[in-house]
């Protein structure tokens, strides 16, 4: 079959066997990262309400935080968007953020007044 | 990955502008252009969530109470089992970028036995999420409500009737507001029997109308933010056993590169963060 993408750019991720070998080893290390952060988050959902009840809204704000911290390093190594140029890594990431930061500010403004509406009218 | 970004090519090579966009291959800038729009309809739904469980009035699920069930166990292990499909996933990604790896150094057989694991991973969460929906659906034992507006836990030895009055252990809890199957006063006996008679409503496992969870929210929201995702996993699935036939086949080794590989792992990376997004604002927040 005829293929008319350009081949050097599809060449061009090919890597020697020392360099592969660098690779695997940043892979697992943050494989451990994410498993590490994964069961840190169990740990305070299952068990923090039961010693410290007060704390709870600090423990979701953690839960958010450690969410950006595992889908940075998803995205950045796992789909390898951090080796790619700025320019293609801004075009995919800074108008979604943009976008999803003014979803939320303007769902979460307008949810508080339906349910002061809810609370206070009805 | 090194080179890609950094290599300047000649231009008879170049893309008929003069240069490629970005340095990279037209399929990758594609797929990365499909996923933010993917991204942005995962987005919409969990905001939807957002604002739904913010205005509402009624008192909202707590995930640790809602999901704290272990295939053939008894008793109670706070979201293990949704931190064990996690686990799954994000080693199934794990596999899937050493196969990309490996289709960097031209290592057939390492693409081929690393894709094999990140299929038998893939099909292994589909099954998990299968088993939480059959959970999810069946409920634990249901509540009903009186004349007066007292809600009780209909309680059983198993969990496993639809007509509890007879099933061995049976009895009820008053429920405490706010809470999942937890309440403070126990009735038994007669006494249960009577109010179970008398019972208003009796709402049993979760379906679209109502379940016993919560609002009727929950349940829908449940049923469409993991199903639709537990579809993006099924078609990963699809997509990476085709392009594991593919590569069986040497398709990949006689075209010079294995960016075929690169492609479907992004679609499948992104399945994964997804999932990190969906573990969060609805199990744990």
């Amino acid at each position: 079959m005829e293929r008319d993408d350009i081949i050097e750019y599809s060449l061009d991720a090919h890597h020697s066997e020392e360099v592969g070998r660098q690779m695997r080893r940043k892979i697992w290390m943050v494989t451990g990262l994410l498993a590490i952060v994964t069961a840190v988050e169990v740990a305070l959902g299952a068990y923090w309400k039961e010693w410290m009840p007060d704390s709870w809204h600090l423990v979701k704000w953690t839960f958010v935080v450690l969410t950006l911290v595992k889908a940075t390093y998803i995205v950045m190594t796992f789909m390898h968007l951090g080796d790619e140029r700025r320019n293609i890594r801004s075009i995919i990431l800074l108008p979604y953020a943009l976008f999803i930061l003014y979803l939320l500010w303007i769902a979460l403004w307008e949810s508080n007044y339906v349910h002061w509406v809810w609370t206070n009218l009805l | 990955m090194a080179g890609e970004a950094t290599k300047a090519l000649s231009n008879d090579v170049l893309w008929g502008g003069g240069r490629s966009p970005f340095s990279i291959s037209y399929g990758k800038m594609m797929m990365w252009f499909f996923l933010v729009s993917d991204a942005l309809t995962f987005s919409g739904l969990l905001v939807a969530y957002g604002f739904v469980r913010h205005s509402t009035t009624e008192a909202w699920p707590i995930g640790e109470e809602v999901f704290r069930a272990l295939p053939g166990l008894h008793g109670s292990y706070p979201l293990i089992y949704v931190a064990l499909m996690t686990a799954i996933l994000i080693f199934s990604s794990v596999t899937m970028v050493l196969a990309v790896e490996a289709g960097h150094r031209m290592d057939k057989k390492g693409v081929i036995k690393w894709m094999i694991l990140t299929v038998i991973g893939g099909l292994f969460f589909v099954g998990s999420q299968a088993w939480e929906w059959k959970h999810f659906i069946h409920g634990g034992g249901g509540y009903i409500t009186t004349a007066e507006g007292a809600k009780y836990w209909v309680m059983t030895k198993d969990h496993d009737t639809h007509d509890p009055v007879n099933a061995a252990g049976f009895h009820l809890l008053q429920a405490t507001e706010g809470h999942y199957l937890i309440g403070d006063t126990k009735v038994e006996g007669d006494a249960a029997r009577k109010i179970w008679e008398e019972r208003v409503t009796y709402v049993d496992g979760a379906n679209m109308e109502r379940n016993e969870y919560g609002p009727p929210q929950y349940a829908n929201f449940f049923f469409f933010i993991t199903g639709f995702h537990g579809f993006h996993v099924f078609s990963g699935v699809v997509i990476n056993f085709i392009v594991l036939i593919m590569a069986i086949q040497g398709v990949f080794h006689r075209r010079g590169h294995y960016e075929m590989i690169e492609k479907a792992g992004l679609y499948w990376h992104f399945v994964d963060l997804v999932w990190v997004f969906v573990f969060t604002f609805f199990y744990l927040l």
